[in-house]
């Protein structure tokens, strides 16, 4: 049994100098047999394994991450959480993930550092005010809050913001989703995994997935870095590699990973408390609690899984940042990344089950899957766990792209990719 | 970031070019027999290589023309460029 976090337990060790905490999660080695296997040791695939755990009763599961956990685009986002979204099955998905974020930090113990502060999405074009307006009716029919701000509005809300006619595209107005906010990432991925651990869960670092076995049509085991692991269930939540486990098993995924790139500035005093997005510029900013400025940049539009990206859509961003917001002309960037994004044609995710019995995919989140974390572990788990989707991710199925049944959202992806 | 070589104009930076997606996808000859299917197949189900993959690239800040490429997509290491209508020079 796990130590509660709490008041209590840091004073008590405060007196041992904090030297006696216990490990938040174990480091097994794989057994032999597992009844499931999730593929991937990042928010997602550590949330889908607490949910298979606490809400499924399926404790005899292992987690199998190639790295570290937390390591890939969990800990590479720009930690973004909204529900904006503008067709019906996607506001009402992303909007489940929202509603588990604002009790999560109790449901783990672990402080998410999950934060409400609020998120703006500016236009700049008469298009823009068509788009973003129709936007903010369609999330209050579905019950998400939204609002319309006008120039004036939006400088009030963020005074640093340039609203100048002036400007090359200038700020027309925007909407505010209150509710939205961000987190820590990190935590998101340790929360989880610390919990997940506690019913039972094994984590498996340095584990890489080498092939899948399969038994004709059905799921056999995996074959990893770490020896032959045999199951009836994997669920792969790998990202930007969802096509190279998907090669191994000889399916294929309508997928296209891409470099997404971030970036953080030194850190500042406060300045802008709440996170401001802008797709016809493509500018993404907020601040983190250590005081950076977290700016999110574009995908290039070739597949590489380099985990890099090319200099000139970073130069493109800032260009802009530094028209919407003058005051960071001097600043001085401190740190750019790059994660491999898994890219679906219609920009909304899959959680699927595939033609292959037992074998699952939640994939496809592209640029945006951060914010779905808590709620694509729920449904990835009962996906898993009955064999059958829950009512919330039907639509986000893999024979959408054979029906046509498209959940076309590039326009609330918020910056054009 | 990587420099391409274009093969009507030579030695260009990336930033100028487009990227087309995976190379050698036929199109369809006869559209109307085809099934569902096999239109999700065109249109949407693609290998995503990690590793040496065979891609279409445009000079659309250059001479606009299509060509093909034969890139790691691992490292970003060009391995071969050739023209459309040329055969792949590596299987």
């Amino acid at each position: 049994m796990k130590n509660k976090y709490s008041i209590f337990a840091l004073i008590k060790n405060a007196f041992s100098y904090h030297e006696n905490w216990q490990r938040a999660w174990r480091d097994p080695e794989p057994k032999k047999e597992y009844d499931a296997i999730i593929v991937g040791g990042g928010g997602h695939g550590l949330a889908t394994a607490f949910y298979l755990a606490k809400k499924h009763d399926m404790k005899n599961i292992a987690v199998v991450e190639k790295g570290w956990i937390g390591g890939g685009n969990t800990g590479r986002n720009t930690t973004i959480i909204r529900s904006n979204y503008l067709w019906d099955a996607s506001a009402r998905l992303y909007d489940h993930a929202l509603k588990i974020w604002e009790g999560l930090s109790q449901e783990l113990n672990y402080n998410v550092m999950f934060s409400q502060r609020g998120v703006m999405n500016l236009a700049h074009n008469l298009q823009d005010v068509r788009d973003l307006k129709r936007r903010t009716h369609a999330n209050r029919l579905n019950g998400i809050d939204a609002i319309w701000l006008n120039t004036k509005e939006v400088k009030e809300f963020c005074p640093i913001i340039n609203t100048s006619p002036d400007i090359r595209y200038p700020v027309l107005g925007g909407t505010l989703q209150r509710r939205a906010g961000t987190a820590r990432h990190d935590a998101v991925a340790w929360g989880y995994a610390r919990g997940a651990d506690a019913m039972g869960v094994d984590i498996i670092q340095n584990c890489e997935v080498k092939g899948i076995k399969r038994n004709g049509d059905s799921v056999e085991g995996i074959e990893t870095t770490k020896g032959f692991i045999k199951t009836k269930k994997v669920g792969v939540a790998a990202a930007g590699h969802s096509s190279v486990i998907a090669n191994m098993a000889g399916i294929r995924l309508p997928l296209e990973s891409k470099p997404l790139q971030a970036l953080v500035s030194e850190p500042i005093k406060p300045i802008i408390d709440a996170v401001v997005m802008s797709n016809a510029v493509h500018a993404y900013i907020s601040q983190s609690d250590k005081g950076e400025l977290v700016i999110g940049a574009g995908t290039d539009d070739y597949v590489s899984y380099t985990q890099k990206g090319t200099h000139n859509i970073v130069e493109g961003t800032l260009k802009a940042i530094l028209e919407l917001y003058p005051i960071f002309s001097r600043m001085k960037m401190l740190r750019q990344w790059g994660g491999i994004v898994d890219i679906c044609p219609d920009a909304s995710p899959i959680i699927s089950k595939t033609s292959i019995k037992g074998l699952f995919f939640n994939c496809g989140w592209g640029t945006g899957g951060f914010k779905a974390t808590p709620g694509s572990g729920d449904l990835f788990a009962h996906t898993i766990a009955n064999d059958e989707p829950h009512k919330l991710n039907k639509a986000f199925n893999l024979n959408r792209f054979i029906s046509g049944d498209l959940v076309d959202e590039h326009g609330a992806a918020a910056v054009a990719h | 970031m990587f420099i391409i070589k274009c093969p009507f104009c030579g030695e260009r930076d990336q930033s100028e070019f487009s990227s087309g997606g995976e190379a050698h996808i036929i199109r369809p000859k006869k559209p109307t027999e085809l099934s569902d299917v096999e239109w999700a197949k065109y249109l949407f189900m693609r290998k995503n290589i990690k590793g040496v993959q065979f891609e279409r690239w445009n000079h659309s800040h250059g001479c606009r023309k299509w060509f093909n490429m034969v890139r790691d997509t691992s490292n970003d290491i060009i391995h071969a460029v050739y023209k459309m209508s040329e055969k792949p020079p590596i299987k």
